[in-house]
């Protein structure tokens, strides 16, 4: 009588909703366990900004996988979720950061992706209100920006539309050898189990290697064109790499609706949700280095999200050694919304038994079992 | 003092704030909403951000909140 059910999601941020996107195209029994609502979490607090990074070689594949993803759904995707071909401007400070702009075209040329070096006049011509005298940078023409929290749950519509189903409400206390148990006491039945709780994915799985890194997220008013291009400070890996407890960097995004959404603050503070207004302060300075205008806009929010960090920096997606139908898509870092449709393809390949387009070896998980 | 309020220039006391200034001259549309309805003050103490108005090319500036300076450029509905 009980129905088992062909995979069970754990988890409906981006991550999960887009695993239960591509694997109802190969399972007709998909369900997926929301505790909250769908795209909250760190999806809701995220930027959205698709984006291919060169951090690591496995990071640059999963992420143009990912984009390459992205952009075979734009056309199909509501309104609402805001898809912008918005370009990433990664902004030189100095001579020094500058210099090291035309290896990064290269690398991103030689992958088969638009980029284009522009000098000091180039890139005020291109966003009139960064500071003049900027020695120049780095366009990614093929980067976009989304909504995630729209795009979050369009992904899980589609899955329910091929039969997924979603229970909403519960909270999963217990998961592992194809067992969910929910706080209600009901166990439900699978032939395989994925763990898509981000930043709390280790207490569903112990010993998965992750942290909550907390960021802070400012956005302005409505200011259409101040800035049109995602801008990125071209040493924000070296703050995403910074170990320390706290570290800022300068990215802007304009949104569909003419706001400006400002980021970024790096913390390892636990779950702390308190607002840091010293932080706040640190990152509009930050931003001012580059848009020296951009304290006369106005404010109108400020929030927290936390990061799911692994200490390699890549998402741990895939199976449990000593448990092989728990699948792990979590610690995503400060990517997930880029690198979630390529996450969702890996596990639905792992759990269909087939090869995936990229090497999935540098994501095998890989979990410290406590006696 | 004068300002120049949507290109015109009018006469106004030390001390007015913009909102007053404008609400003098007879305005009380201050701003249009994403729809296109009119705006105008509501609190008078800088909360409700319905008073909005361009000041000096900056937009969304709240005009209760904003004491008018000579030579100062206001635009409504900007």
């Amino acid at each position: 009588m009980t129905e088992v059910f062909d995979g069970i999601v754990v988890g409906g941020g981006i991550v999960g909703c887009a695993c239960a996107y591509y694997l109802s195209e190969r399972f007709p029994k998909v369900l997926l366990i929301e505790k909250g609502p769908v795209g909250g979490g760190s999806t809701a607090a995220g930027m959205g900004h698709v984006v291919v990074m060169d951090d690591s070689r496995a990071q640059f594949a999963l992420t143009q996988y990912s984009q390459q993803l992205w952009n075979e759904l734009f056309p199909q995707l509501e309104p609402s979720c805001e898809p912008r071909s918005t370009g990433t401007l990664w902004v030189a400070a100095d001579e020094e950061e500058f210099s090291h702009v035309d290896g990064k075209r290269k690398l991103y040329e030689s992958n088969g992706l638009r980029a284009e070096v522009l000098d000091t006049k180039a890139i005020r011509e291109a966003e009139p209100h960064l500071r003049e005298g900027l020695p120049g940078g780095l366009l990614i023409p093929g980067d976009s920006v989304i909504y995630p929290m729209t795009a979050a749950a369009w992904l899980l519509d589609q899955a329910r539309l091929r039969g997924a189903k979603l229970l909403q409400g519960r909270a999963v206390v217990k998961m592992g050898q194809g067992k969910t148990t929910l706080d209600d006491g009901t166990t439900l039945d699978a032939h395989f189990v994925v763990n898509a709780t981000g930043d709390r994915a280790q207490t569903l799985t112990p010993g998965l290697p992750i942290t909550p890194r907390k960021g802070h997220l400012i956005i302005t008013d409505r200011y259409p064109g101040y800035v049109r291009h995602q801008l990125v400070e071209l040493g924000y890996l070296k703050s995403a790499h910074e170990m320390s407890n706290e570290s800022v960097a300068f990215n802007a995004q304009p949104r569909a609706t003419g706001q400006i959404l400002l980021g970024s603050s790096r913390q390892f503070v636990g779950w702390d949700p308190g607002i840091d207004r010293n932080l706040i302060a640190k990152m509009v300075a930050r931003a001012t280095e580059y848009l020296p205008g951009i304290g006369s806009l106005s404010v109108i929010r400020t929030w927290v999200g936390f990061r799911a960090t692994t200490p390699n920096s890549l998402p741990l997606i895939g199976s449990l050694q000593h448990d092989p139908a728990t699948l792990v898509a979590a610690g995503h870092e400060g990517l997930g919304i880029t690198t979630s449709l390529a996450t969702g393809k890996l596990i639905a390949d792992i759990a269909s038994g087939v090869e995936s387009k990229i090497d999935r070896n540098p994501f095998a998980v890989s979990v410290e079992v406590k006696s | 003092m004068t300002v120049r309020i949507n290109g015109k220039e009018f006469e106004v006391s030390p001390g007015t704030s913009v909102a007053a200034a404008l609400l003098n001259i007879g305005y009380s549309g201050f701003r249009r909403s994403e729809t296109g309805e009119s705006r105008g003050p509501v609190c008078g103490m800088g909360i409700c951000l319905e008073c909005r108005v361009q000041i000096g090319g900056v937009r969304h500036v709240r005009a209760c909140m904003v004491t008018c300076q000579d030579h100062m450029e206001i635009e409504t509905d900007a």
